[in-house]
């Protein structure tokens, strides 16, 4: 048996997601006494591939190639295919990033393995792999076996852990054949908003909702997230009213997010909300509404005015964090 | 141009989820089931394309007769034709893009679309799956499509900004919300969806690649402490984030 993960990067750069998944597929391949191998591919990324060691890769296999400088679903899946079958790997894991969502499948349909995506934990039960994955947008959780021969999962990130310790690592490279017909689908422009974390990946989550009254407000919501290092999340009758751009939207319909702490402003906490955010560790309610749901979820709350609490909470936060 | 349009029934996003018996599956007694909310912005794309460059637009949906509803509702905003690729098996989504893909492979068409992912079992499969047993490229979780001859350009989000791909007919696009506001149904429409005939297939076998052991519901959140009304409460509250929860 061999585990094999994929470490995605972009621009030379992993995604804390990437180490998470190298991470959890080490710990896997430990509990199954299975052979473990990193993967990381792209063009000029020779420097960034030793770091997986700090994350428990002994051994990383580096595709480099020009071919691989720009994002190819298509080209990407061929390339872990290919390295799976040459080191014998039959259990690959790797980040559900928006790479990881869009490859995985692939991947599995070359390898006539089953998928598990966006699992929240994984164990070894009488020598099978048991994942766990929400369904229902969180209203219910499964565990699942992938009964093939060979297996696919994908991380939900944010949720397993990513620690660096000391490790080294030795990085062998490997050539995988590829043609440009092998990019049929390869991105042309990347276009990154603003400074602050995407809500999937974020630590903290500063969210609003229609109570906030327009987009005019925004700045006491942005302004708390910027003390936090947070992301700014909204609810779906936020960007259904064009207050907030609809990738910020949280819940059933929006993203799904597991972040430490989750402060809801001025959002009731209908269901679709609350699937979307539920998980989360710690999550804090301002609502002038006493009854709203939310503070049915909520560990912490104030029940009253955002226009007064906010601009006093971003303060206190600043005196109390230094900043 | 041909278009088809892959959509799901799901249950609607207000449903409380109860566990059945079986420990593996949902109750489904007093469910309501919808059409997946990314799949409509999927028809609704389907028909914009066909309002652009001519053509028609084909519904399918894999499952029990149960979908009709859903293959109903799709005619009702105005998509041609609608097939019924009829199993009553719970499939895993590897099943189900084997069948669906078994029937695509059939009629051919330029451009297939998905929605991001369906809204009971959150796969956000089913898409890829078909356009790797196709042999076509995909591009998902899309918020802006344009098609120029064969060429395809999609914006589609990624972590923190979007990115754009340029992709070529045919091909599978995988909706996100914000891609189009979908219509509704008008009268004339659900009227004339009531005649429009189903065609009715049976869906090709698949064996099952991933199993569910078991299903359960998370476990439930206890209401939290409201520690004030006012803004006399915010360094409490801060005092309760630093000390007690230890997450500031
Ligand atoms: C198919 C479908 C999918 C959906 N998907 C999603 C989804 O993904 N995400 C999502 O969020 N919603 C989703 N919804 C919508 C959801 O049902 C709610 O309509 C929405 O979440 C409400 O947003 P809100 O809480 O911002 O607004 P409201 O429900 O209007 O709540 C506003 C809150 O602000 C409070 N408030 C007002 N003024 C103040 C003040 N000055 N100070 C403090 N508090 C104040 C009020 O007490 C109230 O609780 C979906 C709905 C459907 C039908
Ligand atoms: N049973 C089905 N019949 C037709 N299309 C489906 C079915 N299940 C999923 N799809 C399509 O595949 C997309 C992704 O679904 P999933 O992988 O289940 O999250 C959905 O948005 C639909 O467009």
């Amino acid at each position: 048996m061999k585990v094999l993960a994929f470490a995605e990067q972009r621009d030379g750069k992993f995604r804390k997601s990437s180490f998470e998944a190298v991470q959890a597929a080490k710990k896997l391949s430990a509990d199954l006494g299975a052979e473990f191998v990193a993967l990381v591919l792209g063009s000029g990324v020779e420097a960034i591939a030793p770091q997986l060691g700090n994350f428990g890769a002994g051994r990383v296999v580096l595709v480099d190639e020009p071919l691989l400088a720009e994002y190819s679903s298509t080209a990407s899946a061929k390339v872990i295919a290919e390295v799976a079958k040459k080191e014998g790997a039959d259990i690959i894991v790797m980040a559900a990033s928006q790479m990881g969502k869009e490859i995985s499948p692939r991947v599995a349909v070359k390898l006539n393995a089953g998928l598990a995506s966006d699992c929240t934990a994984l164990k070894v039960e009488g020598g099978s792999v048991i994942a766990t994955r929400p369904v229902y947008a969180g209203k219910a959780l499964i565990d699942v076996k992938v009964t093939s021969p060979a297996k696919v999962f994908t991380l939900r990130p944010n949720v397993f852990t990513a620690s660096a310790t000391n490790g080294a690592a030795t990085v062998e490279k490997a050539s995988i054949a590829l043609t440009p017909d092998d990019r049929s689908a390869v991105v042309k422009e990347v276009k990154v908003a603003s400074g602050r974390p995407d809500v999937t990946e974020a630590d903290i989550i500063v969210s609003g909702g229609r109570g906030m009254k327009g987009p005019e407000n925004w700045h006491l919501v942005e302004s708390l997230a910027d003390v936090l290092g947070a992301a700014v999340g909204a609810s779906r009758a936020v960007v259904d009213a064009g207050w907030r751009p609809h990738d910020e939207q949280v819940g059933q319909t929006g993203k799904t997010v597991a972040p430490t702490m989750y402060v809801a402003c001025a959002i009731s906490g209908a269901v679709q909300h609350l699937a979307g955010m539920s998980s989360s560790k710690c999550i804090v309610a301002i609502n002038k509404d006493k009854d709203a749901p939310i503070f049915q979820v909520a560990d912490y709350g104030i029940a009253g005015d955002v226009f007064e609490i906010l601009p006093e909470l971003t303060n206190e936060l600043k005196k109390v964090l230094g900043k | 141009m041909k278009i088809v349009v892959c959509v799901n029934h799901v249950p609607d996003t207000e449903t409380k989820i109860k566990v059945s018996a079986d420990n593996a599956s949902i109750d489904r007694a007093g469910v309501n089931f919808m059409l997946s909310p990314y799949d409509e912005v999927a028809v609704e794309e389907g028909l914009r394309v066909k309002e652009k460059f001519g053509g028609d637009v084909t519904v399918i949906s894999l499952g029990s007769d149960a979908h009709k509803e859903t293959l109903r509702k799709a005619l009702a905003m105005g998509v041609d034709k609608a097939i019924l690729l009829k199993d009553d098996s719970v499939r895993d989504s590897f099943g189900v893009a084997k069948g669906l893909a078994d029937e695509l492979k059939a009629l051919s068409p330029d451009l297939i679309l998905c929605g991001k992912q369906s809204i009971d079992y959150d796969d956000a499969q089913v898409g890829t799956l078909v356009a790797e047993m196709l042999g076509i490229p995909s591009v998902a979780v899309v918020v802006k499509l344009t098609i120029d001859g064969v060429k395809v350009m999609c914006d589609r989000e990624i972590e923190g900004g979007h990115e754009t791909v340029e992709t070529k007919l045919p091909c599978v696009v995988q909706a996100q919300r914000g891609l189009n506001e979908p219509r509704y149904p008008s009268l004339k429409g659900i009227m004339a969806a009531k005649t429009k005939p189903i065609q009715e297939k049976p869906a090709v076998a698949a064996e099952r690649l991933v199993e569910t052991v078991a299903m359960r519901k998370p476990p439930a959140k206890s209401a939290g402490k409201i520690v004030g009304t006012d803004k006399t409460a915010v360094p409490e509250l801060v005092r309760l984030l630093h000390e007690e929860a230890k997450v500031i």
